[in-house]
Protein backbone atom coordinates (compact mmCIF):
# COMPACT_ATOMS: atom_id res chain seq x y z
CA UNK A 1 0.00 0.00 0.00
CA UNK A 2 1.15 3.53 -1.07
CA UNK A 3 -0.50 5.54 1.22
CA UNK A 4 0.01 9.58 1.06
CA UNK A 5 -1.56 12.66 2.34
CA UNK A 6 -1.53 14.87 -0.45
CA UNK A 7 -2.11 18.82 -0.18
CA UNK A 8 -4.51 18.95 -2.34
CA UNK A 9 -5.66 21.57 -5.10
CA UNK A 10 -9.83 21.48 -6.25
CA UNK A 11 -9.06 21.60 -9.49
CA UNK A 12 -13.10 21.93 -10.13
CA UNK A 13 -16.23 21.64 -8.29
CA UNK A 14 -19.07 20.33 -10.56
CA UNK A 15 -22.45 21.06 -8.84
CA UNK A 16 -25.02 18.42 -10.04
CA UNK A 17 -28.27 19.49 -7.87
CA UNK A 18 -28.87 20.72 -4.26
CA UNK A 19 -27.81 17.78 -3.00
CA UNK A 20 -24.75 16.34 -4.93
CA UNK A 21 -22.06 17.79 -6.67
CA UNK A 22 -18.52 16.22 -7.59
CA UNK A 23 -15.62 17.60 -6.64
CA UNK A 24 -12.15 16.82 -8.62
CA UNK A 25 -8.77 16.78 -7.03
CA UNK A 26 -4.92 17.28 -8.49
CA UNK A 27 -3.79 14.17 -6.53
CA UNK A 28 -1.46 12.03 -9.03
CA UNK A 29 0.07 10.46 -6.20
CA UNK A 30 -3.35 8.91 -5.15
CA UNK A 31 -4.97 8.53 -8.30
CA UNK A 32 -1.52 6.08 -9.75
CA UNK A 33 -2.11 3.81 -7.16
CA UNK A 34 -5.78 3.55 -6.34
CA UNK A 35 -7.85 0.10 -7.26
CA UNK A 36 -11.34 0.37 -7.75
CA UNK A 37 -13.87 0.79 -5.46
CA UNK A 38 -11.02 2.61 -2.52
CA UNK A 39 -11.59 5.67 -0.60
CA UNK A 40 -9.86 8.61 0.45
CA UNK A 41 -10.43 10.36 4.01
CA UNK A 42 -10.50 13.86 3.08
CA UNK A 43 -9.99 17.21 6.10
CA UNK A 44 -13.42 19.36 4.98
CA UNK A 45 -11.40 22.22 6.76
CA UNK A 46 -8.47 23.97 7.60
CA UNK A 47 -8.97 24.14 11.43
CA UNK A 48 -9.77 21.65 14.02
CA UNK A 49 -14.12 22.30 13.22
CA UNK A 50 -15.20 20.22 11.73
CA UNK A 51 -12.18 18.22 13.13
CA UNK A 52 -12.25 14.24 11.74
CA UNK A 53 -12.03 13.97 8.24
CA UNK A 54 -14.11 12.35 5.81
CA UNK A 55 -14.20 9.22 3.33
CA UNK A 56 -15.50 9.08 0.18
CA UNK A 57 -15.03 6.58 -2.23
CA UNK A 58 -12.76 7.33 -4.87
CA UNK A 59 -15.53 8.31 -7.80
CA UNK A 60 -13.26 8.91 -10.88
CA UNK A 61 -10.05 8.97 -11.57
CA UNK A 62 -8.68 11.87 -13.48
CA UNK A 63 -6.33 11.79 -16.60
CA UNK A 64 -4.39 13.65 -18.72
CA UNK A 65 -4.31 13.62 -22.80
CA UNK A 66 -1.37 11.15 -22.99
CA UNK A 67 -4.20 9.12 -20.67
CA UNK A 68 -1.89 9.66 -17.43
CA UNK A 69 -3.74 9.69 -13.59
CA UNK A 70 -3.43 13.26 -12.26
CA UNK A 71 -6.32 13.50 -9.90
CA UNK A 72 -9.47 11.80 -8.50
CA UNK A 73 -12.92 13.12 -8.15
CA UNK A 74 -15.09 12.11 -5.02
CA UNK A 75 -19.30 11.81 -5.04
CA UNK A 76 -20.34 14.36 -2.71
CA UNK A 77 -23.89 13.93 -1.21
CA UNK A 78 -24.73 17.07 1.16
CA UNK A 79 -25.66 15.03 4.52
CA UNK A 80 -23.89 17.51 7.02
CA UNK A 81 -21.39 20.14 8.47
CA UNK A 82 -18.01 18.64 6.12
CA UNK A 83 -20.33 17.65 3.56
CA UNK A 84 -22.10 20.68 2.69
CA UNK A 85 -17.94 22.60 2.98
CA UNK A 86 -17.08 20.54 0.14
CA UNK A 87 -20.25 22.11 -1.21
CA UNK A 88 -18.84 25.00 -1.67
CA UNK A 89 -15.07 24.44 -2.05
CA UNK A 90 -13.87 26.63 -4.83
CA UNK A 91 -11.47 25.69 -7.54
CA UNK A 92 -7.92 26.40 -6.06
CA UNK A 93 -8.78 25.80 -2.61
CA UNK A 94 -6.34 23.03 -1.21
CA UNK A 95 -7.78 20.80 0.98
CA UNK A 96 -5.77 17.28 2.86
CA UNK A 97 -6.53 14.47 0.92
CA UNK A 98 -5.35 10.76 2.62
CA UNK A 99 -5.64 7.46 0.39
CA UNK A 100 -6.09 5.45 -1.00
CA UNK A 101 -7.69 3.22 1.84
CA UNK A 102 -9.54 -0.22 1.83
CA UNK A 103 -10.00 -3.51 0.18
CA UNK A 104 -11.05 -2.59 -3.34
CA UNK A 105 -13.38 -4.70 -5.60
CA UNK A 106 -12.17 -7.27 -7.49
CA UNK A 107 -13.41 -7.44 -10.93
CA UNK A 108 -14.42 -10.78 -12.74
CA UNK A 109 -12.92 -12.00 -15.64
CA UNK A 110 -15.45 -12.84 -19.12
CA UNK A 111 -17.55 -14.63 -19.83
CA UNK A 112 -18.78 -14.27 -16.54
CA UNK A 113 -20.49 -11.00 -16.41
CA UNK A 114 -20.93 -7.73 -14.09
CA UNK A 115 -23.78 -6.29 -12.83
CA UNK A 116 -23.26 -2.93 -10.22
CA UNK A 117 -26.69 -2.01 -8.38
CA UNK A 118 -26.15 1.46 -6.89
CA UNK A 119 -28.72 3.31 -4.76
CA UNK A 120 -28.84 7.20 -4.28
CA UNK A 121 -24.90 8.17 -3.26
CA UNK A 122 -24.20 4.50 -3.64
CA UNK A 123 -23.13 5.07 -7.17
CA UNK A 124 -19.59 6.62 -6.11
CA UNK A 125 -17.42 3.22 -6.40
CA UNK A 126 -18.49 1.94 -9.57
CA UNK A 127 -16.98 4.44 -12.30
CA UNK A 128 -13.43 2.35 -11.23
CA UNK A 129 -14.93 -0.41 -11.27
CA UNK A 130 -16.77 -0.29 -14.58
CA UNK A 131 -13.09 1.17 -15.74
CA UNK A 132 -11.48 -1.88 -14.62
CA UNK A 133 -14.23 -4.16 -16.00
CA UNK A 134 -13.72 -2.08 -19.38
CA UNK A 135 -10.52 -3.13 -19.64
CA UNK A 136 -10.99 -6.67 -19.09
CA UNK A 137 -13.81 -6.75 -21.94
CA UNK A 138 -15.80 -8.15 -19.46
CA UNK A 139 -19.41 -7.10 -20.35
CA UNK A 140 -21.13 -5.01 -17.51
CA UNK A 141 -24.09 -3.66 -16.46
CA UNK A 142 -25.21 -1.18 -13.80
CA UNK A 143 -28.58 -1.12 -11.96
CA UNK A 144 -29.18 2.05 -10.92
CA UNK A 145 -31.78 3.30 -8.24
CA UNK A 146 -32.86 6.24 -6.93
CA UNK A 147 -35.74 8.28 -5.35
CA UNK A 148 -36.68 10.24 -8.30
CA UNK A 149 -35.42 10.46 -11.69
CA UNK A 150 -33.90 14.06 -10.89
CA UNK A 151 -31.71 12.07 -8.07
CA UNK A 152 -29.86 9.90 -11.05
CA UNK A 153 -26.62 11.42 -11.92
CA UNK A 154 -23.04 11.10 -14.14
CA UNK A 155 -24.67 7.99 -16.28
CA UNK A 156 -23.02 9.17 -19.40
CA UNK A 157 -19.91 8.21 -17.57
CA UNK A 158 -21.20 4.58 -17.71
CA UNK A 159 -22.38 4.51 -20.96
CA UNK A 160 -18.95 5.80 -22.39
CA UNK A 161 -17.59 2.75 -20.94
CA UNK A 162 -20.18 0.86 -22.75
CA UNK A 163 -21.90 0.13 -19.35
CA UNK A 164 -25.75 -1.82 -19.67
CA UNK A 165 -28.37 0.57 -17.99
CA UNK A 166 -30.68 0.07 -16.22
CA UNK A 167 -32.82 2.35 -14.01
CA UNK A 168 -35.52 2.58 -11.05
CA UNK A 169 -37.20 5.08 -9.81
CA UNK A 170 -39.43 5.04 -6.59
CA UNK A 171 -41.46 7.71 -7.90
CA UNK A 172 -41.83 6.07 -11.59
CA UNK A 173 -40.58 9.40 -13.13
CA UNK A 174 -37.32 7.62 -14.86
CA UNK A 175 -37.01 4.01 -15.79
CA UNK A 176 -38.57 0.88 -13.73
CA UNK A 177 -41.23 2.12 -10.72
CA UNK A 178 -40.02 0.55 -8.00
CA UNK A 179 -36.56 -0.25 -5.93
CA UNK A 180 -33.80 -1.11 -7.99
CA UNK A 181 -33.77 -4.65 -6.72
CA UNK A 182 -37.31 -4.75 -8.78
CA UNK A 183 -35.62 -4.89 -12.40
CA UNK A 184 -32.74 -6.83 -10.25
CA UNK A 185 -34.73 -9.64 -9.57
CA UNK A 186 -36.04 -9.75 -12.66
CA UNK A 187 -33.33 -9.68 -14.66
CA UNK A 188 -31.54 -12.69 -12.21
CA UNK A 189 -34.84 -14.68 -12.97
CA UNK A 190 -34.04 -14.75 -16.00
CA UNK A 191 -30.64 -15.88 -15.76
CA UNK A 192 -29.62 -19.59 -16.23
CA UNK A 193 -27.14 -20.63 -13.74
CA UNK A 194 -24.64 -21.62 -16.40
CA UNK A 195 -24.06 -17.56 -17.07
CA UNK A 196 -22.23 -16.47 -14.56
CA UNK A 197 -23.12 -13.15 -12.54
CA UNK A 198 -21.14 -11.62 -9.90
CA UNK A 199 -23.28 -8.26 -8.40
CA UNK A 200 -21.37 -5.74 -7.01
CA UNK A 201 -23.71 -3.42 -4.46
CA UNK A 202 -23.30 0.07 -2.55
CA UNK A 203 -26.52 1.39 -1.42
CA UNK A 204 -28.40 2.02 1.87
CA UNK A 205 -28.37 -0.68 4.38
CA UNK A 206 -31.74 -1.95 3.58
CA UNK A 207 -31.22 -1.96 -0.07
CA UNK A 208 -28.05 -3.95 0.31
CA UNK A 209 -29.42 -6.58 2.50
CA UNK A 210 -31.92 -6.99 -0.37
CA UNK A 211 -29.30 -7.58 -2.80
CA UNK A 212 -27.49 -9.96 -0.66
CA UNK A 213 -30.03 -11.66 -0.09
CA UNK A 214 -31.06 -11.91 -3.81
CA UNK A 215 -27.66 -13.23 -4.69
CA UNK A 216 -28.16 -15.92 -2.49
CA UNK A 217 -31.79 -17.46 -3.65
CA UNK A 218 -30.25 -17.22 -7.02
CA UNK A 219 -26.80 -18.44 -6.54
CA UNK A 220 -24.88 -15.62 -8.12
CA UNK A 221 -21.53 -13.98 -5.61
CA UNK A 222 -21.98 -10.54 -4.45
CA UNK A 223 -19.83 -8.56 -3.30
CA UNK A 224 -21.24 -5.29 -1.06
CA UNK A 225 -18.84 -1.95 -0.69
CA UNK A 226 -20.35 -1.06 2.79
CA UNK A 227 -20.27 3.23 4.51
CA UNK A 228 -19.94 3.53 8.31
CA UNK A 229 -19.21 6.13 10.36
CA UNK A 230 -15.10 6.46 10.28
CA UNK A 231 -13.18 8.14 12.94
CA UNK A 232 -9.41 7.45 11.11
CA UNK A 233 -9.72 5.35 8.30
CA UNK A 234 -6.62 3.15 9.20
CA UNK A 235 -8.26 1.07 11.67
CA UNK A 236 -6.69 2.79 14.56
CA UNK A 237 -10.01 4.10 16.32
CA UNK A 238 -12.83 0.82 15.74
CA UNK A 239 -15.38 2.97 14.98
CA UNK A 240 -16.73 1.98 11.43
CA UNK A 241 -17.64 -1.50 12.52
CA UNK A 242 -19.72 -4.13 10.84
CA UNK A 243 -20.74 -7.34 11.98
CA UNK A 244 -19.28 -9.66 9.76
CA UNK A 245 -17.90 -13.03 9.89
CA UNK A 246 -14.33 -14.15 8.76
CA UNK A 247 -13.38 -15.37 5.54
CA UNK A 248 -13.58 -18.86 6.86
CA UNK A 249 -16.75 -18.43 8.27
CA UNK A 250 -17.62 -18.71 12.47
CA UNK A 251 -19.66 -16.54 14.28
CA UNK A 252 -19.67 -12.70 13.24
CA UNK A 253 -17.34 -10.43 14.81
CA UNK A 254 -17.55 -6.26 15.17
CA UNK A 255 -15.26 -6.05 11.99
CA UNK A 256 -13.27 -2.83 10.74
CA UNK A 257 -15.05 -1.41 7.13
CA UNK A 258 -11.62 0.44 6.54
CA UNK A 259 -9.23 -1.96 6.66
CA UNK A 260 -11.25 -5.18 6.24
CA UNK A 261 -13.40 -3.49 3.72
CA UNK A 262 -14.90 -1.50 2.66
CA UNK A 263 -15.98 -4.28 0.37
CA UNK A 264 -17.16 -7.84 1.73
CA UNK A 265 -18.70 -10.48 0.75
CA UNK A 266 -22.35 -10.05 0.85
CA UNK A 267 -22.57 -13.34 3.20
CA UNK A 268 -20.46 -12.56 5.36
CA UNK A 269 -22.38 -10.10 6.83
CA UNK A 270 -24.29 -10.54 9.55
CA UNK A 271 -27.23 -7.99 8.22
CA UNK A 272 -29.74 -8.96 10.70
CA UNK A 273 -27.44 -7.50 13.38
CA UNK A 274 -26.35 -4.51 10.73
CA UNK A 275 -27.41 -0.79 11.96
CA UNK A 276 -29.82 0.72 9.37
CA UNK A 277 -28.75 4.11 8.47
CA UNK B 1 20.12 17.07 22.00
CA UNK B 2 18.97 14.48 24.75
CA UNK B 3 14.44 14.07 24.25
CA UNK B 4 14.93 10.84 26.92
CA UNK B 5 13.30 10.59 29.83
CA UNK B 6 13.24 7.44 32.63
CA UNK B 7 10.37 5.87 33.52
CA UNK B 8 11.40 3.27 36.55
CA UNK B 9 14.24 0.99 34.97
CA UNK B 10 12.62 2.30 31.08
CA UNK B 11 14.04 4.35 28.98
CA UNK B 12 11.81 6.05 26.17
CA UNK B 13 13.62 7.63 23.41
CA UNK B 14 11.58 10.54 23.43
CA UNK B 15 8.08 11.72 25.10
CA UNK B 16 5.82 11.27 21.93
CA UNK B 17 3.63 8.05 22.48
CA UNK B 18 0.65 6.67 20.70
CA UNK B 19 -2.41 6.88 23.20
CA UNK B 20 -4.14 3.74 24.00
CA UNK B 21 -7.40 3.22 21.79
CA UNK B 22 -6.65 5.52 19.16
CA UNK B 23 -3.44 3.26 17.40
CA UNK B 24 -5.17 0.09 17.40
CA UNK B 25 -2.21 -2.53 17.70
CA UNK B 26 0.10 -0.51 16.65
CA UNK B 27 0.90 -3.04 13.67
CA UNK B 28 -2.45 -0.83 11.61
CA UNK B 29 0.13 2.17 11.74
CA UNK B 30 3.44 0.45 10.37
CA UNK B 31 3.62 1.06 6.81
CA UNK B 32 2.71 4.93 7.88
CA UNK B 33 5.08 5.21 11.17
CA UNK B 34 8.39 4.24 11.88
CA UNK B 35 7.38 2.53 15.09
CA UNK B 36 10.64 2.75 16.16
CA UNK B 37 11.16 6.49 16.34
CA UNK B 38 7.99 6.75 18.53
CA UNK B 39 8.62 7.12 22.44
CA UNK B 40 5.72 3.98 23.33
CA UNK B 41 2.83 2.75 21.35
CA UNK B 42 0.18 1.88 24.02
CA UNK B 43 -2.28 -0.55 22.94
CA UNK B 44 -5.69 -0.73 22.95
CA UNK B 45 -6.55 -1.56 26.14
CA UNK B 46 -7.18 -6.16 27.01
CA UNK B 47 -8.93 -7.67 28.63
CA UNK B 48 -7.97 -11.34 29.76
CA UNK B 49 -10.26 -12.64 27.09
CA UNK B 50 -12.24 -11.19 23.54
CA UNK B 51 -14.58 -8.46 23.73
CA UNK B 52 -17.14 -7.30 21.10
CA UNK B 53 -17.40 -3.97 22.27
CA UNK B 54 -20.91 -1.55 21.56
CA UNK B 55 -23.17 -1.66 18.82
CA UNK B 56 -22.45 1.50 16.36
CA UNK B 57 -22.70 4.48 16.09
CA UNK B 58 -19.01 4.85 18.39
CA UNK B 59 -17.90 8.08 17.38
CA UNK B 60 -20.14 11.76 17.19
CA UNK B 61 -17.77 14.13 16.06
CA UNK B 62 -18.24 17.97 18.37
CA UNK B 63 -17.15 20.78 18.42
CA UNK B 64 -13.05 20.71 17.90
CA UNK B 65 -13.41 17.36 19.28
CA UNK B 66 -15.43 13.72 19.46
CA UNK B 67 -17.30 11.65 21.87
CA UNK B 68 -16.30 7.95 21.70
CA UNK B 69 -18.25 4.80 22.96
CA UNK B 70 -16.10 1.67 21.74
CA UNK B 71 -16.47 -0.37 24.37
CA UNK B 72 -13.26 -1.27 24.44
CA UNK B 73 -13.47 -4.22 21.97
CA UNK B 74 -10.45 -5.78 22.09
CA UNK B 75 -8.79 -9.30 20.89
CA UNK B 76 -7.37 -10.14 24.34
CA UNK B 77 -4.13 -10.84 25.99
CA UNK B 78 -3.81 -14.06 24.63
CA UNK B 79 -4.74 -13.64 20.99
CA UNK B 80 -2.28 -10.18 21.76
CA UNK B 81 0.84 -12.30 22.43
CA UNK B 82 0.28 -14.30 19.63
CA UNK B 83 -0.64 -12.48 16.78
CA UNK B 84 0.28 -8.64 17.54
CA UNK B 85 3.69 -8.47 19.38
CA UNK B 86 5.39 -10.62 17.83
CA UNK B 87 5.49 -8.05 14.43
CA UNK B 88 5.55 -5.26 17.15
CA UNK B 89 9.08 -6.42 18.51
CA UNK B 90 10.42 -6.84 15.15
CA UNK B 91 9.55 -3.20 14.48
CA UNK B 92 10.97 -2.22 17.45
CA UNK B 93 8.40 -0.65 19.04
CA UNK B 94 8.39 0.28 22.80
CA UNK B 95 4.82 -1.43 23.77
CA UNK B 96 2.82 -0.01 26.63
CA UNK B 97 0.06 -2.46 27.07
CA UNK B 98 -2.96 -0.93 28.43
CA UNK B 99 -4.91 -3.34 30.75
CA UNK B 100 -8.24 -3.62 31.30
CA UNK B 101 -10.11 -5.53 33.98
CA UNK B 102 -13.74 -6.15 35.38
CA UNK B 103 -12.73 -7.49 38.67
CA UNK B 104 -8.93 -7.06 40.50
CA UNK B 105 -8.61 -10.89 39.85
CA UNK B 106 -8.32 -9.65 36.03
CA UNK B 107 -5.93 -7.21 36.10
CA UNK B 108 -3.78 -8.96 38.45
CA UNK B 109 -4.26 -11.79 35.69
CA UNK B 110 -3.48 -9.60 32.42
CA UNK B 111 -0.59 -8.39 34.02
CA UNK B 112 0.81 -11.16 35.07
CA UNK B 113 0.73 -12.92 31.57
CA UNK B 114 1.93 -10.14 29.59
CA UNK B 115 5.02 -10.05 32.34
CA UNK B 116 6.14 -12.88 30.88
CA UNK B 117 5.77 -12.31 27.13
CA UNK B 118 8.83 -10.72 25.62
CA UNK B 119 8.62 -7.26 23.91
CA UNK B 120 6.11 -5.43 26.98
CA UNK B 121 8.01 -2.38 28.17
CA UNK B 122 5.31 -1.63 30.55
CA UNK B 123 1.88 -1.77 32.14
CA UNK B 124 -0.57 1.12 31.75
CA UNK B 125 -3.80 0.49 33.72
CA UNK B 126 -6.91 1.46 32.09
CA UNK B 127 -8.96 2.31 35.26
CA UNK B 128 -10.52 5.48 33.68
CA UNK B 129 -12.69 4.10 30.06
CA UNK B 130 -16.22 5.87 30.89
CA UNK B 131 -17.62 3.54 28.16
CA UNK B 132 -17.17 -0.26 30.40
CA UNK B 133 -20.26 -0.38 33.04
CA UNK B 134 -18.08 -3.01 34.82
CA UNK B 135 -14.85 -2.53 37.25
CA UNK B 136 -12.59 -0.23 35.03
CA UNK B 137 -14.00 3.30 36.12
CA UNK B 138 -15.50 2.37 39.44
CA UNK B 139 -11.60 1.72 40.45
CA UNK B 140 -10.40 4.71 39.05
CA UNK B 141 -13.27 7.04 40.56
CA UNK B 142 -12.41 5.62 44.02
CA UNK B 143 -9.21 6.30 46.18
CA UNK B 144 -8.85 3.04 48.13
CA UNK B 145 -10.12 1.24 44.29
CA UNK B 146 -7.14 3.00 42.74
CA UNK B 147 -4.55 1.78 45.40
CA UNK B 148 -6.12 -1.67 45.75
CA UNK B 149 -5.76 -2.20 41.73
CA UNK B 150 -2.51 -0.31 41.59
CA UNK B 151 -0.46 -2.34 44.98
CA UNK B 152 -2.34 -5.51 43.56
CA UNK B 153 -1.01 -5.10 40.01
CA UNK B 154 2.29 -4.00 41.68
CA UNK B 155 2.90 -6.99 43.21
CA UNK B 156 3.01 -9.03 40.17
CA UNK B 157 5.11 -7.26 37.95
CA UNK B 158 8.58 -5.92 37.85
CA UNK B 159 7.23 -3.98 34.40
CA UNK B 160 6.99 0.12 35.17
CA UNK B 161 2.98 0.29 36.13
CA UNK B 162 0.98 3.50 34.92
CA UNK B 163 -2.13 4.14 35.95
CA UNK B 164 -4.25 6.02 33.71
CA UNK B 165 -6.37 8.49 35.63
CA UNK B 166 -9.70 9.50 34.90
CA UNK B 167 -10.75 13.02 34.84
CA UNK B 168 -14.11 12.28 35.59
CA UNK B 169 -13.27 12.90 39.87
CA UNK B 170 -13.86 16.05 41.87
CA UNK B 171 -10.02 16.38 42.45
CA UNK B 172 -7.74 14.60 40.21
CA UNK B 173 -4.63 15.33 42.08
CA UNK B 174 -6.18 13.21 45.04
CA UNK B 175 -5.99 10.17 42.50
CA UNK B 176 -2.42 10.92 41.56
CA UNK B 177 -0.96 10.71 45.18
CA UNK B 178 -3.01 6.93 45.61
CA UNK B 179 -1.54 5.64 42.79
CA UNK B 180 1.75 6.95 43.65
CA UNK B 181 1.41 5.86 47.20
CA UNK B 182 0.49 2.01 45.82
CA UNK B 183 3.52 1.81 44.17
CA UNK B 184 3.02 3.46 40.29
CA UNK B 185 6.08 3.96 38.14
CA UNK B 186 4.46 6.76 36.44
CA UNK B 187 0.60 7.79 35.73
CA UNK B 188 -1.02 8.86 32.75
CA UNK B 189 -3.37 11.51 32.02
CA UNK B 190 -6.24 12.03 31.17
CA UNK B 191 -8.90 9.44 29.96
CA UNK B 192 -12.10 11.49 28.40
CA UNK B 193 -14.33 13.53 29.71
CA UNK B 194 -18.11 11.91 29.82
CA UNK B 195 -20.13 13.75 27.87
CA UNK B 196 -23.05 13.23 25.49
CA UNK B 197 -24.91 14.11 22.25
CA UNK B 198 -28.77 14.13 21.12
CA UNK B 199 -29.71 14.32 17.95
CA UNK B 200 -32.69 17.35 18.00
CA UNK B 201 -34.99 15.90 15.15
CA UNK B 202 -35.20 12.17 17.17
CA UNK B 203 -34.83 13.11 20.39
CA UNK B 204 -32.12 10.01 20.38
CA UNK B 205 -28.28 10.05 21.65
CA UNK B 206 -26.06 10.32 18.69
CA UNK B 207 -23.83 6.98 20.56
CA UNK B 208 -25.72 4.01 20.75
CA UNK B 209 -24.20 3.52 24.46
CA UNK B 210 -26.01 6.96 25.42
CA UNK B 211 -22.82 8.29 26.50
CA UNK B 212 -19.00 8.27 25.32
CA UNK B 213 -15.97 10.41 26.43
CA UNK B 214 -14.87 13.63 25.07
CA UNK B 215 -11.83 14.00 23.54
CA UNK B 216 -9.53 16.56 20.98
CA UNK B 217 -8.22 20.10 21.04
CA UNK B 218 -11.76 20.93 23.06
CA UNK B 219 -10.34 19.47 26.27
CA UNK B 220 -6.99 20.10 25.99
CA UNK B 221 -7.05 23.29 28.47
CA UNK B 222 -8.68 21.40 31.53
CA UNK B 223 -6.66 18.37 30.77
CA UNK B 224 -3.29 20.75 31.25
CA UNK B 225 -5.22 22.14 34.34
CA UNK B 226 -5.16 18.49 35.60
CA UNK B 227 -1.55 17.55 34.90
CA UNK B 228 -0.32 21.42 36.55
CA UNK B 229 -2.28 19.71 39.44
CA UNK B 230 -0.88 16.47 39.96
CA UNK B 231 2.66 17.70 39.38
CA UNK B 232 2.46 19.78 41.95
CA UNK B 233 1.85 16.35 44.18
CA UNK B 234 3.71 13.58 43.29
CA UNK B 235 7.23 13.07 42.01
CA UNK B 236 6.74 10.28 39.87
CA UNK B 237 6.65 10.82 35.97
CA UNK B 238 3.71 11.82 34.24
CA UNK B 239 2.46 10.98 31.03
CA UNK B 240 0.02 14.02 29.78
CA UNK B 241 -2.43 14.11 27.13
CA UNK B 242 -5.78 15.53 25.60
CA UNK B 243 -5.90 16.70 22.21
CA UNK B 244 -2.53 17.45 21.14
CA UNK B 245 -2.22 18.78 17.94
CA UNK B 246 1.19 20.27 17.55
CA UNK B 247 4.52 20.61 18.90
CA UNK B 248 3.40 23.57 21.32
CA UNK B 249 0.61 21.83 23.04
CA UNK B 250 3.08 18.77 23.44
CA UNK B 251 5.71 21.79 25.08
CA UNK B 252 2.27 23.44 27.04
CA UNK B 253 1.97 19.88 28.92
CA UNK B 254 5.52 19.09 29.33
CA UNK B 255 5.70 22.78 30.95
CA UNK B 256 2.59 22.25 32.99
CA UNK B 257 4.68 18.93 34.33
CA UNK B 258 4.47 15.86 31.64
CA UNK B 259 7.59 13.98 31.04
CA UNK B 260 5.59 12.50 28.37
CA UNK B 261 2.76 13.08 26.30
CA UNK B 262 0.52 10.54 24.25
CA UNK B 263 -1.63 11.73 21.08
CA UNK B 264 -4.98 10.17 20.70
CA UNK B 265 -7.76 12.16 18.79
CA UNK B 266 -5.08 14.14 16.49
CA UNK B 267 -3.62 11.10 15.29
CA UNK B 268 -6.67 10.06 13.56
CA UNK B 269 -7.04 13.32 11.79
CA UNK B 270 -3.04 13.23 10.79
CA UNK B 271 -1.48 9.75 11.12
CA UNK B 272 2.20 11.38 9.94
CA UNK B 273 1.50 13.67 13.05
CA UNK B 274 4.61 12.51 14.76
CA UNK B 275 7.19 13.53 12.66
CA UNK B 276 6.01 17.28 12.51
CA UNK B 277 5.59 17.09 16.00
CA UNK B 278 9.27 15.65 16.72
CA UNK B 279 10.23 18.60 14.28
CA UNK B 280 8.49 21.06 16.40
CA UNK B 281 10.03 19.67 19.15
CA UNK B 282 13.50 19.92 17.91
CA UNK B 283 12.97 23.43 16.69
CA UNK B 284 12.03 24.85 20.27
CA UNK B 285 14.96 22.94 21.46
CA UNK B 286 16.99 24.67 19.61
CA UNK B 287 15.57 28.13 20.14
CA UNK B 288 15.38 28.00 23.27
CA UNK B 289 19.54 26.27 23.78
CA UNK B 290 17.85 23.25 25.34
CA UNK B 291 20.00 20.25 25.35
CA UNK B 292 17.65 17.83 28.19
CA UNK B 293 14.26 18.04 26.69
CA UNK B 294 13.04 17.11 30.92
CA UNK B 295 14.97 20.63 31.87
CA UNK B 296 11.37 21.97 30.92
CA UNK B 297 9.20 19.65 32.87
CA UNK B 298 7.17 21.59 35.37
CA UNK B 299 8.74 24.87 34.86
CA UNK B 300 5.21 26.65 34.63
CA UNK B 301 5.92 30.40 36.20
CA UNK B 302 2.83 30.94 38.08
CA UNK B 303 4.46 34.21 40.18
CA UNK B 304 4.70 36.22 36.79
CA UNK B 305 1.45 37.47 36.41
CA UNK B 306 2.03 38.31 40.37
CA UNK B 307 5.23 40.07 39.60
CA UNK B 308 3.12 42.08 36.58
CA UNK B 309 0.77 42.92 39.26
CA UNK B 310 3.00 44.55 41.73
CA UNK B 311 5.23 46.05 39.47
CA UNK B 312 2.20 48.45 37.78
Amino acid sequence: MMLVDIDAAVIANRRLSDDYNVLAFDAAAIARSARPGQFVMIKTSRGLDPLLRRPFSIFEILRNNSGAATGVSIFNKHVGAGTSLLAEAEPGARLLILGPLGRPFEPVDPPAEAWMVAGGVGLAPFVTLAEALAARGTRTTLFYGARRGEDLYCIELFESLGVGIVLATEDGTRGVHGRVTVPLESALRQRTLGEPVKLYVCGPTPMMRACAGLSLTYGRACDVSLEQVMGCGLGGCYSCVVPARSDTGGPPHHTRTCIDGPVFEAQRVAWDAMTSH
Amino acid sequence: MDLSLQIAQLTLANPLIAASGCFGYGVEYSDVVDLASLGGVAVKGLFLTEREGHAPPRIVETPSGMLNAIGLQGIGVHRFIAERLPELRERRATVIVNICGTTLDEYVEVARILSDAEGVAALELNISCPNIKEGGITFGCSLPGTHAVVSAVRKVTRLPVIPKLTPNVTDVASFARAAEEAGADAISLVNTFLAMAIDVDTHRPKLTNIVGGLSGPAIRPIAVRMVYECRRVVKIPIIGMGGIATSDDVLEFMIAGANAVQVGTMNFVDPFIWTKLMEGIRCYMERHGLTRLQEIVGTVDTTAGQKAWISS
